[in-house]
């Protein structure tokens, strides 16, 4: 399902038999875990130096205007989740993000709305695709 | 076994795959067949060639030509010309350095030295076949059957091998305290964690030449007397993961890898343990933790890992570089390894030249070579014409250099390489935006565990945030100073203690352009916004 529910989070707490405070701060503390339902496509972009120096800020502006979110925001439709992250070792084709598994790189803010046109939402409002 | 006489390997690492290389490959593959070549031309898929940008590529043996950015629409005009005709196709020959070069009729002005990378794009990396044929498990032959493990350790401790990850602590040494050790079970953990910006030379030995880890993780294994191993590969590297886990494997069913290990009666095998995105577990006591199902955390040294390590246990960890290295000094012996780099700093060390160069991937150079050889000779100088401006070297933890240091050499006793990162910077960028930027990065990669760190990077933050906002003022530098040797003193690991390197390194350099923004509230190449209100807002917001 994406995420780690608070009813998961207590299962293993019970089952490790530690708090279930312990088991939040370990969900909590790495960046692909979460915690709360994410979008169907994740749309990661890197804002690492060697990304940030080749333009990462237009890209992120890029996306920003193509799906009417901010970084840290999901879609209404819960299609999209937008995040800044840290360095994906993509330095070689910076600026770089990946959309779930998928990598895109050496960006261009023109390159955008084709790129994220191939995640868009299926038309009759369905979350699987249809 | 089948002969010959053209192979053409094709790019499937991830950034080529992502623009179409197993489309290219099918059409090859086809293309070959209609013109009746099937039984004289091999399509092999190999991994990432380390030519970001220049994908899907592909390379035509005997020749070594690389061809670039093919597309499906050029594969046609390739078999007719260059396979069937035997003219090159020069609109599509890369022009950059590459394997083919190095491997090939070779280039008298390459100085590069493949060691590490000799099988990247050469071979294919889930065969195991290919990597014995180039010479592979021939080292773990020979340490298993004709050497003692004390004689293993002292091999590579006369080597002068020295950790790649960064710290550059003698790799014999590391060993040694482990195999003295004593514990129920001994740890050998590869660390895989490439998280340091800039760098990206483990995942390409992971996609492209996977063995050459496990081999080098089952000799340090057998020196040490370790029955199991790790390697922790960050999350985000899915092809890493499924190439090593491949790898693992296979090594497994070949009696590699295992119980009764080449018959031997030697027991060691691997897994691969995913990271889930923390930067900070690329440090070795915070990625035991990690393993151990905890937060990342890092903890008090020492005790140190080879003696009180995973679980409690003696553990050796080392990088996935450091690893690579092993086969070839066991093979080839520690005197033909001192031939190789400076007195202090031996062997070969991969950079990954980024940023605003022309030709950015990951070359293998001796240690001591230049900053200039690297940025101007392989990775081709500036691109768009503009002039060099600085490098950041191994990554923000690492230290800023300018033109001043160019001719400076690449090794302990010069410039620390650190992981190999060169984030070069043309003259159009702002270095105190660069450093605003390294900022954010060690602010949201902090742990939060102990104080120097957790604040510390948080008040460097709000203090580069004022500086791009014209907001700072010239005492503010005295601030930075301080804040930063506080934390380079009091961190509990090296993340709160490196994080103003770059800062500090920087400072004397480009003095003028700190001024300018701090003095005279101008940002001298116009990136930083220098809008105090639009930057109060967004304090205030946060």
């Amino acid at each position: 399902m994406g995420y780690i529910s608070s009813e998961a989070m207590e299962t293993v707490a019970a089952e490790l038999g530690v708090p279930v405070s312990r088991v939040h701060g370990t969900a909590t503390f790495y960046s692909l875990f979460y915690t709360k339902p994410q979008g169907k496509y994740i749309i990661r972009l890197c804002d690492s130096p060697p990304c940030h120096i080749e333009g990462s800020k237009d890209i992120r502006d890029a996306i920003a205007k193509a799906i009417g979110v901010e970084p840290g925001e999901t879609t209404d439709d819960g299609n999209f989740t937008f995040e800044i992250v840290s360095c994906m070792g993509l330095c070689g084709v910076a600026p770089a993000v990946m959309i779930n598994d998928d990598v895109y790189g050496n960006l261009t803010p023109e390159a955008i709305p084709s790129i994220l046109g191939k995640y868009a939402a299926c038309s009759c409002g369905c979350k699987e695709g249809c | 076994m089948a002969f010959y006489r053209a192979h053409i390997l094709v790019d499937t690492g991830t950034p080529a795959v992502l623009k179409g290389a197993m489309a290219v490959r099918s059409a090859l593959v086809e293309e070959i067949k209609r013109n009746g070549l099937d039984k004289e031309i091999q399509v092999v898929e190999t991994g990432d060639l380390g030519l970001p940008g220049a994908g899907p590529a592909i390379v035509v043996y005997p020749e070594g030509v690389t061809y670039a950015n093919v597309t499906v629409a050029d594969v046609a005009e390739i078999v007719e010309e260059h396979l069937l005709k035997g003219r090159q196709v020069q609109r599509l020959v890369y022009k950059g350095q590459t394997a083919a070069v190095i491997t090939g009729a070779g280039d008298a002005r390459s100085a590069e030295m493949r060691v590490i990378l000799k099988n990247i794009g050469v071979i294919d990396p889930t065969s195991i076949e290919e990597y014995i044929a180039m010479g592979g498990y021939e080292a773990l032959a020979k340490a298993l059957t004709t050497m003692t493990p004390e004689a293993i350790v002292a091999e590579i401790k006369a080597s002068g091998l020295k950790g790649r990850g960064g710290a550059g602590f003698p790799t014999g040494l590391k060993w040694e305290f482990a195999a003295k050790a004593t514990g129920e079970i001994k740890y050998v953990v590869c660390n895989a964690d490439e998280g340091e910006p800039g760098n990206f030379k483990d995942r390409l030995i992971m996609e492209g030449d996977p063995h050459q880890i496990i081999e080098g993780m089952v000799i340090a294994a057998f020196a040490v007397g370790a029955r199991k191993g790790y390697v922790y590969i960050r999350g985000e590297y899915q092809q890493s993961v499924a190439h090593t886990e491949r790898a693992i494997a296979v090594a497994r069913e070949m009696g590699l890898l295992g119980s009764d290990i080449m018959g031997t009666g030697f027991d060691f095998d691997i897994e691969v343990f995913k990271g889930a995105g923390a930067y900070v577990c690329g440090e070795e006591t915070a990625l035991l933790e990690s393993i151990e199902g905890r937060r990342g955390e890092s903890q008090m040294k020492p005790p140190f890992p080879p003696v009180q390590g995973l679980m409690g246990q003696p553990t050796v960890i080392n990088n996935v570089e450091t690893l690579a290295n092993v086969p070839h000094i066991i093979v080839k012996g520690a005197a033909w390894y001192n031939g190789i780099g400076t007195s202090q700093t031996r062997g070969t060390k991969i950079f990954s030249p980024c940023g605003d160069v022309q030709f950015p991937g990951v070359y293998e150079v001796p240690f001591g070579t230049t900053l200039r050889e690297i940025i101007f000779g392989m990775a081709g100088g500036i691109k768009s014409g503009r002039k060099f401006k600085a490098v950041l070297i191994g990554g923000p933890a690492g230290e800023l250099v300018g033109e001043e240091s160019l001719d400076r050499r690449l090794c302990g006793e010069d410039l620390n390489p650190g992981a190999g990162a060169l984030i070069v910077l043309d003259e159009s960028k702002c270095i105190v935006d660069l450093m605003r930027n390294c900022a954010q990065f060690f602010y949201h990669e902090s742990c939060g565990q102990c104080t120097p760190c957790r604040e510390g990077t948080k008040r460097m933050l709000d203090i580069f945030n004022w500086w791009v906002a014209g907001a700072g003022s010239e005492d503010d530098i005295k601030l930075m100073d301080s804040l930063t040797s506080a934390m380079a003193t009091a961190s509990r690991c090296g993340l709160g203690q490196f994080a103003g390197v770059a800062f500090r390194s920087s400072l004397p350099l480009f003095m003028d352009e700190y001024v300018a923004h701090l003095r005279d509230k101008v940002c001298p190449n116009e990136v930083c916004s220098m809008d105090k209100v639009a930057q109060e807002v967004k304090i205030a917001s946060c």
